[in-house]
This record gives structure tokens, sequence and C-alpha cells, in this order.
């Protein structure tokens, strides 16, 4: 079972939480810092997986994660989960979200938390991995964007439309959070 | 009026979405939380709209708050509106709104389920979708109980999207409502064998996740599952069940035979990395599992392990160790080098297969290279690990595989060389257990012993607290209780009395006391043996009666116990030798009988004594304090079944210091809640560590080149090479010595009779023989059968419990930076009854002593004490006015709520501190008192008292002296040098709150009036332009303190700004004062 899917920023900011268990709002904002205090001070070239941290889990538990370019990805999961597999299934979120985003950058990710929390539902679902062919998950994401558009008149979609190209082209750090996340750290 | 609707609702369009909030926020990075607040505040009043449309948006906005950390627990109902849209697209949202903030207790779920229900059965597959994927978040066990069989029937659904979906939620339902796994198993099993291979996948899965709770039930499956295993080509699928394969084969060797040749089939097709390692993983269940070995196998698996990341290596490895020791003791070098790994992970994996790795024959040679690695180790957490691993291995089952204890001895001894370990007392533990229950050893322990004792100097050194010390008190057991191995007792029993050995815990120091009485009567046996030594004799007994009186003083009232009836039988035994009467036989009696160690299950076996009932009431318990006597119930019953066996296990500052932690929280909660009492202010216990200027100060680094090395020592390399030699001398007539050794190990005792290393290991002959002695039990004890099979371990247990963090003390002493302006002294002539008023720092009255023309003329200096934001040092200047030599002096300060007087461990609160220094006429000097100070921000005063004797040719008076002490606000200043550019970042942040002074009439040049505060009010200029000045300082506890000043006709205005507006006040004043006198 996968107990949560943490992505932060290099400075820890959190840009997805996904808790399969509830947690209070401060104990997830605890873990979140705890997470980012123990995976932000290991070094690039040491392994990807971590014996948890003291607040999620203890000992049954590992993180297991991957940086790339600005962003962590941590996926906490128990010992039913095979620890290369979730590396690859952390490969398969970011290239999927390479292929909806198109180049996908931190900005992506801040201003459309909502667009990938859909992704992320077609591919684990309730602590458990839903689908891990990234055609397959592109094919049902995109049937549903498509239908959320029909659902609206012609003014209201191009209002849409213009308030989703909008964001981020203007934004003060804006050539650091464009970096693509992929094409540096691809192993 | 449609019109106007219509209109509205375009507006709103416009209101703030999603992408505006988070824009907002990071426009607003000075004051996120009341924008967001805001923000807020918008969005409630949007979810009062009844367009649907804008409900959506502003729960859309609450889904990204809830991950910012704010509770949106109170939208809960309009979430549920929003989920109830029959869009999509508010569908959706809704939902993803549910699944993040719903749970359990959260009360409109029950409003849902209707809803949940008209979604699941929707003609739109995607609604369906969205449905399931919240629910999967949310399901309560009344969701799980009512939708189980709607769930069931979307299983056969006609689409693959939502049969997947159906699938696997179904886990969750099983979690909630456990009736419903039986009437689904038959679907879910069905769905293994589903067309789709997403399906598929799922109630994988799911099997998956329900046989890892429980595999029996599911043995069942395994040819469906070895079916899927040859034809899938999901390698998500292949993992999940080579997994629970994993899990299967203990349960059936009969299937592991059938597994081997299909997985060592995916081991060499397979490139994902993944399922390579997930089916070495089984293989290796698998070998476990048949128990027979196969070499021609487990060769290829190593071969495949070494590619693998060394982490998840070494995982593997330590599964195999646990059945193929031989394979991985091979590897031995690898896995050393993995402890030169830059990643902990990786290295802590790595010493726990060491723990399993040592062998008798290669133990010495491990240890060696750990005993390196301690050495080289950065930062004490991984030092601390590698040494508690040390005494793991070698301890490990009964001291199995040592060899020599010797070597072991020694190295304990080199490990107390460890500079701020926090083990001291798992070394302890571990030479005391040595050297009790191996009697061969003694001599060689205690030689050691009174070698450390010798230089115990070294081990305490500046760092008197420091936890290595423990080990003293292991060193004085072991040479009193077996004294009769010393070579020189005099000796050690004179190391054992010095002065030094005051500064160390009580509990030591009372061990000291004890085992001196021992020491004492083995030289007295020694020394009554041969006549002529009768002088002798009284000269070790007048040894003890001079030094034993700096214990008798002790503030431990062990230690004073335990010294004044010590004393009190060597001045008696003093009266006896000086009658020439022998007293060492009757001494020595006092001490005999041998202590031998018991087992940790003794007590235990002590039988319940018939008639006493543990449980019943001694007295009806008074029903008001039930907590109270719960706590002590336990307590009672432990005497009997649950203690363990105390006297090796030295503990006691451990517990006392959790003891008294937990107090002082409990004390501060109460004082929290009391009104009457003066509080500390909250701001004062911000800490600004890493605020202005702290990087400016000048730190003077200790450079320790000498290494810690206590002389004399044998290192325990020299047994390594020993070793070998002897080893190589023994294989030369191992035959002859063969069969003898047997029979010897026979004779062993019974723990030792376990032993079954390898075959090999029997070839090596221990150095000498061992006899680790039996532990004693209780002498009617119940006889019990699993006496054996005890799980835990004495050394375990010991160790585990020595683990507990205990803080590591501050080496104050040696960083304290006093810069003391030892203001001038002021007096001119021999009265000197002028006040000195030198500024912030007030002193004391130098009060002539009444009638006499004897007087002692004090003054002090008050400082803050930087590193510890509550300790104030008062340093004292004492000077002899009058003709007469003046000793005993006592200083005594009333202590206030808020300021006390630190004294000695165990002195009362009312106690004075002699003054460790006699003033012979005319002179002076100077003594340090240490205050500790809860709020910094009022400025106080203290009664005191300084009594004397005066003494004079032919008599001494007792003369006392009043005084107070005034702890001004700038006392509590610390100079600190600030920077402009760190000043003024620290004026922008706004923490800070100003106030201002004026003060007229001050006609000192600009500069004076600057070096006057810098001087008496421990500010630092940190920039100065024209007659403007800016100033800094510190507070000990952290507070910032900036002064503008600026001049003009005569008037010198003062703004200042600080964090406590308390603290800032009393500053000024103290300001104000200064120039008030000038």
């Amino acid at each position: 079972m996968i107990k949560a899917i943490l992505i932060f920023n290099n400075h820890g900011k959190p840009r997805l939480s996904k808790f399969y268990e509830h947690y209070s709002e401060d104990t997830e904002q605890q873990i979140i810092r705890e997470t980012f205090h123990l995976v932000s001070k290991r070094d690039e070239n040491v392994c990807n997986f971590l014996e948890g941290g003291m607040l999620i889990g203890g000992s049954e538990n590992k993180l297991i994660y991957r940086h790339y370019a600005t962003l962590y990805f941590v996926f906490c999961v128990d010992s039913s989960e095979s620890e290369l597999g979730i590396l690859d299934l952390i490969q398969v979120f970011v290239e999927t979200l390479d292929k909806c985003f198109e180049n996908v950058c931190e900005l992506d990710l801040i201003f459309h938390v909502d667009k990938v929390h859909n992704i992320l539902a077609e591919m684990v679902m309730g602590g458990m991995v839903l689908e891990t062919n990234m055609n397959e998950i592109i094919t049902q994401v995109d049937a549903q964007n498509k239908m959320e558009k029909s659902e609206f008149s012609s003014f209201f979609s191009l209002y849409r439309r213009l308030s989703f190209s909008l964001p981020g082209r203007t934004g003060r750090h804006r050539l650091v959070l464009q970096v693509p996340l992929l094409v540096p750290c691809l192993p | 009026m449609a019109l106007k609707i219509v209109k509205g609702s375009i507006d709103r369009m416009f209101d703030k979405n999603l992408q505006d909030l988070v824009r907002g926020i990071r426009n607003h990075k000075e004051d996120e939380a009341k924008y967001i607040s805001t923000c807020i505040d918008e969005i409630k009043q949007e979810l009062k709209q009844d367009n649907i449309a804008v409900k959506a948006n502003a729960v859309c906005k609450l889904t990204y708050l809830q991950m910012l950390g704010y509770d949106v627990s109170w939208a809960a109902f309009n979430i549920v509106e929003v989920m109830s849209s029959s869009k999509f697209t508010y569908k959706r949202i809704g939902y993803l709104a549910a699944s993040q903030c719903f749970h359990e207790s959260t009360d409109v779920i029950m409003l849902t389920t209707n809803q949940i229900r008209k979604d699941l059965s929707s003609p739109n597959q995607y609604d369906t979708g969205v449905a399931l994927t919240g629910l999967s978040c949310f399901v309560t066990p009344d969701l799980a109980r009512d939708l189980a069989n709607d769930i069931m029937t979307l299983m056969s659904h006609t689409k693959p999207y939502i049969r997947k979906k159906a699938v696997l939620i179904m886990y969750k339902v099983f979690l909630k409502y456990p009736e419903s796994l039986r009437p689904a198993f038959p679907r879910l099993k069905e769905k293994l064998e589903d067309p789709d291979p997403g399906v598929q996948s799922a109630a994988v899965n799911v099997i998956c996740e329900l046989a890892r709770r429980n595999p029996k039930n599911y043995l069942s499956l395994a040819p469906l599952f070895f079916k899927l295993m040859t034809s899938s080509t999901n390698n998500w699928v292949l993992i999940k069940i080579i997994k629970l394969f994993g899990a299967l084969t203990p349960l059936e060797p009969r299937l592991g035979k059938k597994l081997i040749e299909p997985l060592t089939n995916l081991i060499h097709s397979t490139s994902a990395m993944s399922l390579l390692y997930e089916c070495v993983n089984t293989v290796i269940a698998v070998l476990i599992s048949l128990s027979s070995g196969m070499p021609n196998h487990s060769a290829s698996i190593q071969v495949s392990l070494r590619s693998i990341q060394h982490y998840l290596g070494l995982l593997a490895m330590s599964k195999i160790l646990k059945t193929h020791p031989k394979s991985v003791q091979s590897h031995k070098d690898l896995i050393l080098q993995c402890l030169d790994d830059k990643d902990e992970s990786i290295r802590l994996r790595a010493l726990d297969l060491l723990y399993g790795m040592v062998s008798k024959k290669n133990l010495m040679e491990i240890v060696k290279k750990l005993m390196l690695h301690v050495d080289k180790a950065e930062g004490t957490t991984y030092r601390d690990e590698l040494l508690t691993k040390i005494i793991d291995i070698c301890s490990q089952s009964n001291y199995q595989y040592i060899t020599n204890f010797e070597w072991y001895i020694s190295i304990l001894v080199e490990l107390t060389r460890l500079e701020g370990t926090r083990h001291g007392h798992l070394i302890a533990s571990q030479m005391l257990d040595v050297a009790i229950r191996v009697k061969a050893i003694r001599a060689f322990a205690v030689a050691q012993m009174a070698t450390l004792l010798d230089n115990a100097h070294l081990l305490t050194g500046n760092t008197q607290r420091n936890g290595i010390c423990e080990v003293l008190y292991a060193a004085a057991w072991i040479c009193g209780e077996f004294s009769e191995h010393l070579e020189d007792p005099l000796s050690t029993l004179e190391a054992m009395l010095r002065p030094k050995v005051a500064t160390l815990p009580g509990h030591i120091q009372a061990v000291y006391v004890q085992n001196a009485a021992k020491l004492f009567a083995t030289v007295l046996r020694g020394q009554e043996g041969a006549p002529a030594d009768r002088t002798v004799a009284q000269e070790t007994s007048q040894l003890l009666i001079d030094r034993l009186p700096l214990f008798v003083q002790s503030a431990n009232l062990e230690v004073q116990e335990r010294a004044s009836c010590i004393l009190q039988l060597v001045k008696y035994i003093q009266k006896l030798q000086q009658k020439d009467v022998e007293v060492a036989e009757e001494v020595t009696a006092l001490f005999a009988g041998e202590l031998n160690p018991v087992a940790p299950k003794a007590q235990k076996k002590v039988p319940v004594p018939e008639g006493l009932d543990l449980d019943a009431w001694i007295n009806e318990p008074p029903s008001e304090s039930e907590s109270e006597d719960e706590g002590r119930k336990p307590k009672g019953k432990a005497v009997f079944a649950k203690e363990e066996s105390k006297h090796t296990k030295p503990r006691y500052t451990e517990v006392d210091e959790k003891e008294l932690a937990k107090r002082r929280e409990v004390r501060k909660a109460e004082q929290a809640n009391n009104p009457f009492y003066i509080k500390a202010s909250p701001s004062s216990q911000k800490v600004y560590q890493d605020g202005v200027g702290v990087e400016h100060i000048p730190v003077v680094q200790i450079d320790l080149s000498v290494p810690l090395k206590v002389p004399g020592m044998p290192m325990s390399d020299q047994y390594v090479k020993l070793e070998e030699e002897r080893r190589q001398k023994d294989k030369a007539d191992k035959k002859k010595k063969d069969k003898k050794k047997r029979r010897e190990k026979g004779e062993k005792g019974r723990r030792r009779k376990g032993d079954s290393g390898p075959e090999s290991e029997e070839d090596i002959t221990p150095a000498h023989m061992v006899d680790i002695t039996t532990e004693e039990m209780p002498e009617n004890a119940l006889p019990s059968d699993d006496d054996e099979k005890d799980p835990n371990d004495p050394h375990k247990k010991s160790s585990k419990h020595k683990k507990k963090k205990q803080k590591k003390e501050k080496e104050e002493k040696e960083k304290k930076k006093k810069k003391k302006h030892h203001h001038h002294h002021h007096h001119s002539d021999g009265a000197g009854d002028e006040s000195v008023q030198n500024g912030n720092v007030e002193e004391e009255e130098p009060l002539p002593v009444s009638n006499q023309s004897s007087s002692i003329y004090s003054m002090c200096d008050i400082q803050g004490n930087l590193q510890d934001g509550s300790q104030v040092v008062v340093s004292v200047i004492f000077e002899n006015k009058c003709d007469s030599f003046i000793k005993a002096m006592e200083f005594n300060v009333l202590d206030s709520l808020n300021s006390k007087l630190q004294r000695p461990e165990g002195a009362g609160p009312h106690d004075g501190l002699t003054v460790p220094f006699q003033l012979p006429p005319g002179i002076s000097n100077e003594a340090r008192f240490v205050f500790s100070v809860q709020s910094i921000v009022m400025p106080q005063k203290l009664k005191g008292t300084l009594t004397f004797i005066v003494k004079t040719d032919d008599s001494s008076t007792h003369e006392k002296l009043d005084f107070k002490l005034h702890f001004t606000c700038t006392s509590y200043l610390i100079t600190t040098p600030c920077y402009s550019d760190a000043y003024a970042k620290l004026l922008e942040s706004g923490d800070l709150k100003g106030s201002s002074l004026k003060l007229e009439g001050v006609s000192q040049p600009f500069h004076h009036l600057l070096a006057r505060i810098c001087f008496h009010h421990h500010f630092s200029v940190v920039e100065r332009i024209g007659s403007c000045a800016s100033m800094y300082s510190r507070s000990i506890q952290g507070h910032h303190v900036c002064l503008l000043v600026k001049t003009a006709d005569q008037t010198v205005s003062i703004d200042a700004k600080c964090d406590e507006p308390g603290l800032l006040g009393n500053v000024l004043d103290e300001i104000k004062l200064t120039f008030s006198q000038c």
C-alpha cells in the first residue's frame, strides 16, 4: 500500500500532497516538513530509499523518492510494495505529467494542482496502484478533459482556456520554475 | 430580471479562480497569512451564492488551501453540494475536495450515501469513476456496508475502466466491512482471469494485499498465480505475484521447487531491474524454505546481487545470511567497504549485516576494522552507533565468538578514549559483566582497571559530565571487588581517594568510597602479614582518615552516608592498630563472600510467599488520588516478578534526569496557569540563534592535538597479532589437543553447550580457559522449562537501555568567553565606602564591618553567559582591607522566584557557597558565582550575606556582611558586534517594537557619549555618521536591542527598538540614570 504521495520543491514548498490515511492538517504539514528535511539533505548520488521518518509509519514504512530538477517526488510505502517498482512508477508519473503538460515544469504543478490530482487519480487509487500503462492513463485523462470542455458554452470555455494559458507566463521566478523536469535527470 | 441573473453569473465568472489565488499568494509573500485569510472570507461569501459554478470554484480553491495546511472542514457541507452537481466538471472538483479532507469522523459523510449510489450507477462511466476514486479515500464502515453490493455489481461492469476501479476499491471495502469478503471473493478470483490486463492487475493487487495479512488462506490460489506468472508480461503484475510467492513458499515447500525454474528464467530474460530484484528476493525465500542449499543457484544470485544497488543488495544479503551465512561471509570485504560509503542508509545496513557475519575466526579482524572506522567517523551519532555495534557483536550469544577475553577488555578500554560518547554506561556494564563472569580474566581486568583509575583525569578531563566517566564506576567496583588480584593495591587506593574524585557524579563517588574500603581491607591484610610493617598499616589508615572527610562533606547523600560510616570504621581500626591488635582478618570479613551474577529470570523464580496477596490493598485506597495509586501498584508487584537484577547496571542518573525533566514540565505548566506567578514572557524564549551577528563572534577553537591515550595500556592490535601467531602454533599440534579440547568444551557449563559454529570453527581454541560463570538462581527457584529459550538475553536488554538518549552536557567551562572589563578599583582610601557604580554593573556595598577596623571590600561584575540563556555569571573581587587573616568565607544569596544562585548538586536552597580561597591582609582575589535567571525583562535586587572568620594572632571572630546584588537589565546584555547590512535587515523585519528617550543638557562630546553607552551598557556601534549613530546589543536570551542616537544642541535623543518592550524600557531607564549621574 502507498501511504502518501508528496511533491515539494527544493525549498520544501508543497506542490501536491495526497495522504491515503487521515491525518490532521497540522500533522500533514509536519510530515511534509520532516520528509523534506530527510530527503533534501541527501546527496544526489546516494540511493533513493530511506527508512521512514518518525511521523509517517515508523519502521514498517519506507520513503522512496526521486529528484527531478526543482522537484522532489516522494512516495511513502509499506513493505508490500517493491522498492524498485515504485521508483519505476514515479518515473511513469512524471513522464505522464510531461505528456499532459507538454514539457512539464514546476510552474505547471503550481498552477494546476487540480489537474495533477486528476492524473494521479488514474494511476493510484486509495493507496493502491491502479494503472501503470502510460498510454492508458493519458487516454482516460484526455477523455475526461474533453467531457469537461463539452459541458460549457463556447464563451465559457473560451474564458477558461484563456485563464489556463495566462498564469505562469509572468512569474518572477519563471526561469527557475520553467526548468523542464524530465530532461536533465532522466536516468 | 433574467438579464440581471445572467449578468451576475458573468461577473462571478471573473471572480478569483484557483490560478488567481495561487498568483495572489505568490505576490503576497510578506503577509501570506493575512492575504489567505481575506481569501477565505471571499470564499465564504462565494459559498453562500446559489450558483453552483461559483461554489465549485470556491471548493477548488479550498482544496488548494488544505494542502497548505488550512483546516477546511467547515466547508464540508458545501463540498457535498458540489459533489452532487449534475455536471461532471463540478462533481470531480467536489469529489477531489472530499477525498482530501473527509475522514471517518466527518459527520456530513452520512449524507453522501445516496448521492454516491446514484453516481455509481450513472450511465456516464467517468461519473462512476470519479465516485469510486473519491470513495476509496474516505470510505467509512457505514458507507462500505451500504455500498458493498453496488460495488460488487460494478465488478462485472461492461467497461474495463469501471471494472478495475471496482475491483481495487473492494480491498478498502473489505478493510472497513470484513463481512463482505466472503460473498465477494469468488468474483474477485474470477477477475484474475479477466481479459483486460488492467483489471487483472487490480485483482492481483487486491489479493496480494489480502494474502499479506493472512497468506495461509490464499495457498489454494497458487496454481492460478503460477499460470499468471508464466503468461503475464506486465512487470507490475509480475512483481506483485513474485512477492506473493515469496510469502507463500515458507508455508508450502513443494511450491518452492516448482518456482525455481520459471524464476531463474525471468532473472535471465528480464531487463527490468525492479523485476530482477524481486525475483532474486523470492529465490532467496525459496532457498530458505528448501533448507538444502543449492550451490549453483546461490552463485548466480550473488552475481546478480552485486549488480543491484548497494542498499537493496545489502537488504537481500541480510535475508540470505539467516540461512546461508557462509555464502555471505565470502562478501565480507565488500560489506566492510560499504562502511566507507557516503550514504548513511547503506552504512547502517552494512553494520547490521556484520552483526550476523562474525565467527570466532574473523571477530578480531572485523572489530579491528570497526575500530578504525570509529577513529575516522565524523559525527557522534554514527560513532555511537559503531560503538554499540562493536559491543553487540562481541557480546552476542553470551560472548560466543570471543576466544580471548584479554583482547576484549583492551577493546573496551580503548573505547573509553572516545570523547563525548553517550555510551559510557554500556561500556561500564560490559566491563562489569566480563569481569564478574569470566573468572580467568579477573587478574588482567583488575590491572587494566587500576591503570584506568590512575589515569582517571584523562577520561573526565575538562568535560566532567561526560558520559564516559561511567566506566570509572565499573573500574572502581572491579578493583575493589577483586582487589586480591591487584599488584599494588595501595597506589590504587591512593588513586581512588584523590580530591579530583569529588568532581565525579554522586553515584560514582559512592562506588569509589565503598570500594576504597574493600581495598583498604586488602591492603591491611597484605601489610599485617609482614610484622615489620605495622607502621605502614597505620599510615594507610591515616591516609583514609585524611581523605575521607572530603566525601563526608559531599552533597550526595549516598556518598556522605557511606563515607561517614567508613570513616568511623577506619578511626576505630586505627585505635586498635595503635594497641597492636591484628584487625586485617576481621576487616576482610566485612567484605567476604563472592558476588555472583544473578540470572535475569531469577527474580521471577522467587515463589510468592504463601498467604501473601500482592494485589490486595493494604489500606483501602483513598478514592480521590486514584491516578497516583495506579502508578504505584505495578511497582509493588515488580519486586517479585518483573524487576531485573540491578546491581550490575548503574543507571541512577538517567532515571533521575528524566524524572526531573518531567517534574520541571509539570511545574512549568502549573506556573503558567497560576495567575500569581511571575511568568517568563513568551518572547524571552525565542532564541535568535541564527540571528544577526552571531557569525561574527570570534570563537576560539580548542585544539586537542594530543591524542587521548591512556598510557601503559596494551593495545588491542597486539592481541590480533598474538592471536595469529598462536593459531599458527596451534595448527601444528592441533591433532593432539583436539580431543582434549573437546572434552573441556563439554565441561564449560550449559550455556556454552549451545555453541554450534560451523565445523571449521571448532579448530580455534580459546587462548585461555574461559569459564563463563553461570548465573545464580534463587535457592527455591520454581522449575520451568522455558529457561533456555528466553528471548530477553540480558545483554540485549541492557544494551537497549543504554541507548536511551542522554543529553550531552554542555562543556560550559572551557567555552565561556568572559570579557571581563574589570573596572578599575575606584577605591582610593582604605574604607572605600563609595559604592562603586560602574555603569551596568552595580556592585555591592563595600561595607566596612562595624566595630572592627578590619574590613573586607568587595566589588563585582555581572555578566550574562552567552552559552546559556538563563545564566548570569557574577565575578566578585574580594579584597582584604584589614591587617588580619580572613578565612572560611561563605557567600550566600536569598533566592528570588526569578533568580537563583546555582549551588552544587544536592545542596539545600539556603546553603551558602564556600569561597575557595583565604585572604591574607591586603590581598584581593576573585570568585565567580553562577546565577540562573528566568526572566531578564526586569531588573532586580538580591539580598545576600557574606560570612567569614577574621583571624588575629590570639583570637578569631565570626563576621557577617550584608550586601545587595543589583541585577540591572543591561547586565543581561552582551556586547555583540553587528554589521550594518544585518542591522538593516533586522530593523526591516518588523519584529521589533520601538521606544524613545530624550536627554537634555548633555554637554559631553558625542564620541564620549557613545563610549559611555558602549562601556556601561554593553552596546557596540554599528555605524556612525556625523552626530548620529546606530548601536546594537543582544541579550543572553537572544533579544536584539537597537539604538539610534542623535545629538543636537546638548540634547540627545535615543530611538530604540527591541523585540521585548519591557526589557527595552528598563534598559533606557538605566541609560538615563547613567547620564543623570554625570
